[in-house]
């Protein structure tokens, strides 16, 4: 089945800055993309390139099957876009505002009332429904954008910095929004929170410096962490020798090291190789060797110290 | 079209939004009244027509028209709303005419305005109801004109200062192109003709015509085209200067 969304090999250079390098990468229906980057790392151009606002260099987009540089019109028809800082006109209401866009996405008018009722609840929009938007606080005014973008219902969601500003439980709300619609659409949002990446991407991709390096799964982004699945294990110094050997028999694991507490006790940590599940094995070793273990830890990689690795490196 | 309608609606709207609409309207319609009685002397010709009205309208234009323009694409792009505009299912064309539209429609509302003046002279005279009217008609074409001028300057900028500057001066040369200011620049190189052609795209020489009732094609096509050309040019700039 062909892709939702398409980009191939997207480049854009302002001046002597190359914002976007040969960006590419397809996204299907379901998927909900993590676009992750430091700041500056072309996240906003590539999106704006995308959704037909910006002409790309090189490179091109398609949304649905359309060309956004030949078929625009057809192809935005398809989109819902959320733009970096939710730019809207501040003179209207959030009420005038939807009914602009209905009439502009060329909504009959029972689906634009449904779709209106839809967005304004599910972003509870109720309140401010009368007040122009220019009065707004920021978290009310991304949340206006956010409705605006997809009062439509698109099949492709492209979304920059959706939760940007936004109270603790908006974030939660918008998130389980995302997840909801999320089966027949393609949705990429950009973020610089990585704890929404876990909480809705199905797959992670980081820019550094314009172009795309990593794209993968969550999980698989977390085991790339330095210390995952490391197990730490505390012990009397005594059983020291025979727990390092039973340790050095396993398969899985790269390097031992060792620490001494105050107690007199000992702790080690073995790291596994290329992140593998190593939790079980250490433990059975341990019985086998017949050393008693005080105490028994696991790491988790965070995406944290992932995202630092791979856009500092470059 | 429906796409042009709703555009120029929203634009509309947001004109009595904001002060903007009112203080223009105020200030378009003091002006036009103050210099017809004081320096138009409006009542000592004892005249029953608007001659003394109308004579004023390009000088008021000048300078009130691209501050109604030089909002409509530089305030866009100053705030960013140009990118929720263009990237919505809306053609660049279509939002240059419906931006235009609404601006042009609200001059329209503000010269609507002025007819208390039209039926003062009617109670006190017996004016050429038909030279009024097209004086009218030729009023509102000339704002037209100012007014895709100012749009086109712009969509060249997200600076309104300098799209009002800009635009003044445009707009002026091409008032003045039929007065000596303009001709003698082209003077002693051109070929006639071009002098001439360049008199021919005066404003002020178009309006004259109107303003004193004479309905010539020749004016009317003058001011079609000027707006469709000026149109043409802002979207090309919208287009080329898209995401800039
Ligand atoms: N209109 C422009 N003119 C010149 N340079 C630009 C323009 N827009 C973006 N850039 C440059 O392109 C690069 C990428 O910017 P971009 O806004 O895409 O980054 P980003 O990944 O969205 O960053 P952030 O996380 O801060 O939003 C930056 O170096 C920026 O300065
Ligand atoms: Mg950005």
């Amino acid at each position: 089945m062909q892709p939702l969304l398409e980009l191939t090999g997207l480049t854009k250079r302002f001046g002597s800055i190359l914002a976007v390098d040969r960006v590419g990468f397809a996204v299907a229906r379901g998927e909900v993309v993590g676009f992750l980057g430091p700041n500056g790392a072309g996240k906003t151009t590539a999106m704006r390139m995308t959704a037909g606002f910006l002409p790309p260099d090189a490179g091109s987009a398609r949304i649905a099957g359309f060309d956004i540089v030949d078929e625009t019109r057809a192809a935005q028809a398809r989109l819902g876009y959320l733009a970096e800082g939710a730019p809207s006109y501040g003179d209207m209401t959030p009420d005038a505002l939807l009914g602009f866009v209905a009439r502009v996405r060329g909504l009959d008018g029972a689906t634009a009332r449904r779709r209106r009722g839809e967005v304004v609840d599910r972003l509870s929009l109720a309140r401010v429904l009368d007040q122009p938007i220019e009065t707004l606080s920021k978290g009310f005014r991304r949340r206006v954008g956010l409705a605006a973008a997809i009062l439509h219902d698109p099949e492709v969601l492209i979304l920059d910095e959706p939760t940007d500003g936004l109270d603790p439980n908006q974030k939660h709300e918008v998130r389980t929004l995302l997840s909801e619609i999320a089966g027949g659409k393609a949705i990429v949002i950009s973020t610089h929170i990585l704890e929404e990446v876990d909480a809705v991407c199905t797959r992670a991709i980081v820019l550094a410096g314009g172009r795309i390096v990593a794209d993968a799964l969550p999980a698989e982004l977390r085991q790339q962490a330095p210390n995952h699945n490391r197990v730490t294990v505390a012990l009397d110094a005594d059983h020291r020798d025979r727990l390092i050997a039973a340790l050095r028999a396993l398969p899985n694991i790269a390097d031992i090291a060792e620490a001494h507490a105050r107690d007199g006790r000992i702790r080690l940590t073995a790291r596994p190789v290329r992140g593998a599940e190593i939790l079980g094995a250490v433990r059975a070793a341990a019985d086998s060797a017949e050393v008693p273990l005080d105490e028994i830890t696991t790491e988790h990689g965070r995406l944290d110290d992932v995202f630092r690795r791979l856009t500092t490196a470059a | 079209m429906r796409t042009i309608a709703t555009l120029t609606r929203r634009e509309l709207a947001a004109y009595f939004a904001s002060p903007l609409a009112y203080v223009f309207v105020v200030i378009f319609l003091t002006f036009a009244g103050g210099l017809t009685f004081y320096v138009g002397g409006f009542i000592e010709r004892g005249q029953a027509d608007l001659a003394a009205f109308f004579q004023f309208h390009p000088w008021l234009y000048l300078f009130l028209v691209p501050a109604i323009g030089m909002r409509l694409w530089a305030e866009e792009r100053k705030t960013g709303t140009i990118e929720f505009l263009m990237t919505l299912p809306v053609g660049a064309g279509q939002a240059v005419t419906a931006k235009f539209l609404a601006a042009w429609l609200f001059t329209g509302i503000a010269l609507v305005g002025t007819v208390p003046l039209w039926i003062t002279v009617s109670v006190l005279g017996d004016p050429d109801h038909g030279v009024v009217a097209t004086a009218y008609l030729g009023s509102w074409l000339m704002a037209g004109g100012f007014l895709a001028i100012s749009a086109c300057v712009s969509a060249a900028t997200s600076n309104q200062v300098i799209a009002f500057v800009g635009a003044v001066a445009i707009c002026f040369l091409f008032m003045m192109s039929g007065l000596d200011l303009v001709q003698a620049a082209f003077r002693g190189w051109a070929p006639d003709a071009v002098l001439q052609a360049v008199r021919d795209l005066s404003l002020l020489g178009n309006f004259d015509a109107l303003s004193q009732g004479v309905v010539d094609a020749r004016n009317l096509f003058y001011f079609a085209s000027l707006i469709a050309l000026a149109l043409v040019v802002n979207t090309a700039i919208v287009e080329m200067k898209r995401g800039r």
